[in-house]
């Protein structure tokens, strides 16, 4: 850009190509486009959103949320996955300072927690299907698993894709592809976290009030 | 129906020795076709020992030209499918009046009208335009690849385990037969049990997995590999469009793959989503495959909106006309694709204010897009006009795309829809649109870019043979159904009472086979253009005095695209550089890093194929092997850390001496 | 508009990226994930609170605020969690999420709109029920 500014002012004929072969940049689009992919997810959950929103009072003379949900179980699994959250932020501030034995400790607590976040879920699956309340039971039923059980799922392959880093960091340290990867996972953690919010307050806090 | 133990039934699912059709001639001879074929194909291959070939140069790379050709040829290849149905479709309707059934049973008809929507649209309008984008993007921004040069390559792959799994469909079971878009309750498990309906359902699933993860690509290399110096309004037209066609992409295949997902449930596991039993509600899928089916139609148009700004300027020899103008237009069209999903059910019975909202929305965004035609008007206005084929396609469509885009502001009045819904009119309007539009565009682009893409250009006595037969055979093939569909004909009909109907059927058929012609002529136009390649030869590069930077290399281009990275003082960045005398570098050179090929995406989105066929066929065991495999595969590929080299840099040296002497020659 | 604010960030190659690691300080800092917990902690409790135990005695006025309160707390998350701002890769990623959350919203308050209205029209009988 220099180039251009000081070829117009002279007038000759400018730069046109960059002599200096610049430092090659591996993976320098990875944050961003592991971005727009979570901006896609978005999407999907939007549309499981919508879906609940549309057919969430479809009881089909079947069981309501009032009915069927236990918010203090919720309270609890909601309380999972926000100690998981700052979990995997005193993760990061560990890598930040290189600290890489403290960062897989703090990635274990995450992914405890994360597992506890699972544990309830699918005992409170369990325990509707137990009870005659199946996916098959009603439309409302149907998009209340399908948008709870599509969250579980992602975090399902958070852990994998944590136990997977784990090892990666034990074998070559944090360097740089290491680093870059725990980034996209807290990015996809956290972006959990924030689709939790709007799944106990559209499905669970809504579906029990009259 | 014999019955089968319960190992075949643990083993193979329902695929049964009844699944295959030997007892269709039609598919036997189509199967006998194929298979020799591919035996044919299969013994050349392995006679000039062309496997390793094909395996380390092409099936691995990911080099962003040799993904964008394999993309072409997939598009071809499934373009003489979908159009082999039509044909089919021309044939049948010609014929079955008043009492004649024609050649095709319903069940057979209603699963080549399906194939035929599906086929075409994701399997060769979709490659088609990917393919161009992927080849084009990363040399008009002065890039050496895309962000994601593996990723870009599993896309392709999850491409082709699509298009593969459907027409796996026609040997094996059947396809779906309930139209393009799959509506329940028709689609659902009880009134379409077979497997033809599955076949649908992951066979896009896959390939849209491959598409929206293209899309991701493509978006973070044009925001982040652009050459210094080409900010936003210095990005050539095309790139643009691209860039529009990709962040609708993004945001629009999740929203199918979730609505499709959901019919999957449906069919699988018994959910109540779109059934008519137990709170289910038909009508919200097609509202939301239609919330993505809209945006769709601008994904496709949308970057042949760039192929012809490119063509126009360069035909023109002058810079587009309101280039800043065609950028609004492009983003504005990007935003409105999303608030007029509702105008394709305007019957369905939604109140006044509704239907009139998503109207007027949809008659809005006919002033952007008649903007464009404007432009291009403008840009040819005191333009010396060369008319070589990408210019001709260019005129073809600007008449034609009007004509369709008139209908379709007809077809966007509420109560001229109530008349028209589903009628032939409908498919007359989309047709003009997307053959006059996407095709042509797509033609256009072919003939703009081979020279690029493979050193040579295109003959030109066939390409005009192809563009007549296209041309004339689109007009008699369609307007034909414009006035049946105001004749109150509807669509997905295998045969018809009144005689009176049926001359206009059979000029359509007439058109289809011109169209027919046309393909065979393009195809001729490849192989003549190969065995003259030496008379067509481009040397220079730059074989239309073009504008932007792709046209600033060598055609083909080396691997690593440019052996320097360039630097964009001006739009037309190319076309500046000619002008200010800009001296191609003959020294200097250095070692460049580029990517290293992996058979890693060959291999998840083979297995993401098998898997999907499993899940097709209930054969649940290799269903779940499959799916472990891939999640295997995907984790084992991220252990491997080597992932680039360096391009010596003699090899460069050798590369661009090698240039140095064609340019001297020429 | 935003071709502006693309127009100031356009055109940097890969190579001007580079302080955006150090810049990013992208992984945020020990204060500002504690705060970002605590209020979370607070956003999340109200609304458990004003449900459970039927503070508000009014279920439309109830679902509003805790629509408020999750729509808050998303913020929290965004800014203390994810980090969001609008320097970061040159402000695509804030450029990304905004019109994510407008195609969000259309998709949302659209098919609540259409299928509203399909139901009054076309299923009246089941909604007199």
């Amino acid at each position: 850009m220099m180039a251009q500014a000081t070829a117009k002012a002279a007038g000759t004929a400018p730069a046109f190509y960059v002599t200096e072969e610049e430092h090659a940049h591996p993976g320098g689009s990875t944050m961003l486009g592991f971005w727009l992919y979570l901006m896609s997810d978005c999407l999907v959950f939007a549309v499981l959103f919508a879906t609940y929103g549309v057919l969430g009072r479809n009881y089909a003379a079947g069981p309501s949320g009032a009915d069927l949900f236990d918010l203090k179980l919720v309270a609890v699994n909601t309380a999972m996955l926000l100690f998981s959250s700052i979990t995997y932020g005193f993760a990061m501030l560990a890598m930040d300072k290189g600290r890489q034995a403290a960062m897989q400790g703090w990635l274990v607590v995450t992914a405890l927690f994360g597992l506890a976040f699972l544990g309830i879920e699918l005992y409170e699956f369990a325990h509707l299907i137990h009870e005659g309340a199946t996916p098959m039971r009603s439309a409302f039923l149907s998009s209340f698993f399908t948008l709870v059980g599509t969250h579980g799922l992602h975090v399902t392959f958070g852990l994998i894709w944590l136990t997977v880093l784990m090892v990666q960091v034990s074998q070559h340290g944090l360097i740089e592809a290491n680093r870059r990867r725990l980034m996209c996972l807290s990015m996809f953690w956290h972006f959990l976290d924030v689709v939790w919010i709007g799944v106990f307050t559209f499905v669970y806090l809504m579906g029990v009030l009259k | 129906m014999t019955s089968y133990p319960d190992w075949w039934k643990f083993l193979f699912g329902r695929l049964t020795l009844e699944s295959f059709p030997y007892h269709e001639p039609i598919l036997v001879v189509t199967f006998a076709v194929v298979l020799l074929g591919g035996l044919a194909l299969v013994a050349l291959i392995t006679k000039y020992k062309l496997w390793g070939y094909l395996w380390h140069e092409w099936f691995t790379s990911v080099d962003h030209k040799k993904i964008g050709i394999m993309y072409m040829i997939l598009g071809v290849i499934m373009l003489l499918r979908g159009f082999a149905d039509a044909l089919m479709m021309r044939g049948q309707q010609a014929i079955a009046f008043a009492g004649n059934e024609g050649y095709l049973p319903p069940h057979h008809y209603d699963q080549i009208f399906t194939a035929h929507g599906v086929i075409m649209i994701f399997f060769v309008a979709m490659p088609f335009v990917t393919g161009l984008m992927n080849y084009v993007v990363p040399l008009q921004i002065g890039a050496r690849d895309v962000a994601f040069p593996f990723l870009n390559n599993f896309s392709f792959w999850m491409t082709v385990g699509g298009a593969v799994l459907i027409m796996a469909s026609l040997f094996i079971g059947e396809f779906a037969k309930v139209g393009w878009l799959a509506y329940p309750p028709l689609s659902g498990a009880a009134y379409s049990p077979g497997v033809g309906m599955d076949y649908y359902l992951w066979g896009l699933q896959i390939a849209g997995i491959g598409t929206t993860l293209s899309g991701v690509n493509l978006i973070a290399t044009i925001v982040k590999m652009r050459a210094p110096g080409m900010d936003m309004m210095k990005m050539p037209v095309f790139t643009w469009t691209s860039l529009c066609t990709n962040v609708l992409i993004v945001a629009t295949f999740p929203i199918l793959a979730a609505t499709l997902a959901l019919l999957t449930l449906d069919r699988y596991v018994g959910t109540n989503f779109f059934t008519n039993d137990l709170g289910g509600n038909p009508m919200m899928y097609v509202n939301l495959i239609w919330i993505w089916g809209h945006p769709e139609v601008y994904i496709l148009i949308l970057p042949i909106f760039g192929v012809y700004s490119e063509v126009a300027s360069t035909f023109c020899g002058k810079r587009l006309f309101g280039y800043a103008s065609m950028v609004y237009a492009t983003v504005v069209i990007t935003i409105l694709s999303y608030l007029v999903w509702l105008h394709h059910f305007f019957t369905m019975g939604s109140g006044a204010s509704v239907n009139s909202f998503f109207g007027i929305t949809t008659m809005i965004i006919s002033i952007p897009t008649g903007a464009k035609i404007f432009n291009w008007l403008f840009t040819m206005y005191r333009g010396r006009i060369r008319f070589e084929l990408p210019m001709m396609w260019l005129l073809a469509f600007m008449i034609t795309f009007v004509i369709g885009g008139m209908t379709g502001v007809m077809l966007a009045v509420p109560p001229a829809d109530f008349v028209l819904h589903n009628s032939l009119f409908l498919i007359a309007h989309f047709h003009n649109v997307i053959i006059g539009g996407v095709v042509f565009g797509v033609f256009a682009g072919i003939a703009y870019w081979f020279p690029k893409a493979f050193g040579f250009k295109l003959d030109r006595f066939w390409g005009v043979l192809s563009f007549w037969f296209w041309v004339i055979g689109f007009y008699v093939a369609f307007m034909p159904l414009y006035i049946l569909g105001l004749m109150g004909v509807t669509r997905r009909l295998s045969r018809f009472e009144d005689p009176s109907l049926q001359i206009w059927f059979v000029i359509a058929a007439m058109g289809a086979v011109l169209i027919a012609l046309g393909i065979a002529c393009f195809l001729i136009q490849i192989g003549v253009s190969i065995l003259r390649r030496e008379q067509l030869r481009d040397t220079t590069g730059d074989p239309w005095d073009g504008r932007t930077l792709e046209w600033s290399t060598s055609s083909p281009p080396p691997a690593y695209n440019f052996a320097f990275t360039p630097i964009v003082h001006d739009l037309d960045a190319w076309a500046d550089m000619k002008k200010r005398g800009y001296t191609r570098p003959l020294a200097g050179f250095r070692p460049i890093h580029m990517p290293r090929n992996t058979g890693a995406g060959v291999i998840i989105a083979g297995l993401a194929t098998l898997c999907g066929f499993a899940l097709i066929w209930y054969i649940w065991w290799l269903a779940a092997l499959s799916f472990v495999s891939v999640l295997a595969a995907v984790i084992i590929h991220t252990f491997n850390y080597d992932r680039d080299f360096h391009i010596a840099a003699d090899e460069v040296v050798q590369a661009e001496d090698a240039r140095t002497q064609l340019l001297a020659r020429a | 508009m935003s071709q502006n604010q693309a127009e100031a960030q356009g055109g940097h190659h890969d190579a001007h990226h580079d302080g955006h690691d150090a810049h990013g300080a992208a992984h945020g800092s020990m204060r500002g994930y504690v705060t970002g917990f605590l209020l979370s902690v607070v956003l999340t409790a109200i609304p458990f609170w004003l449900v459970m135990n039927d503070v508000l005695s009014n279920s439309t006025l109830t679902a509003i605020v805790i629509m408020l309160f999750a729509a808050v707390q998303i913020v929290v998350h965004m800014v203390y969690f994810l980090h969001m701002n609008g320097r970061s890769e040159g402000g695509w990623t804030m450029l990304a999420l905004i019109f994510t959350i407008l195609i969000v919203a259309i998709a949302l308050a659209g098919s609540l709109w259409v299928m509203y209205h399909l139901n009054t029209n076309m299923m009246p009988d089941m909604h007199r029920m």
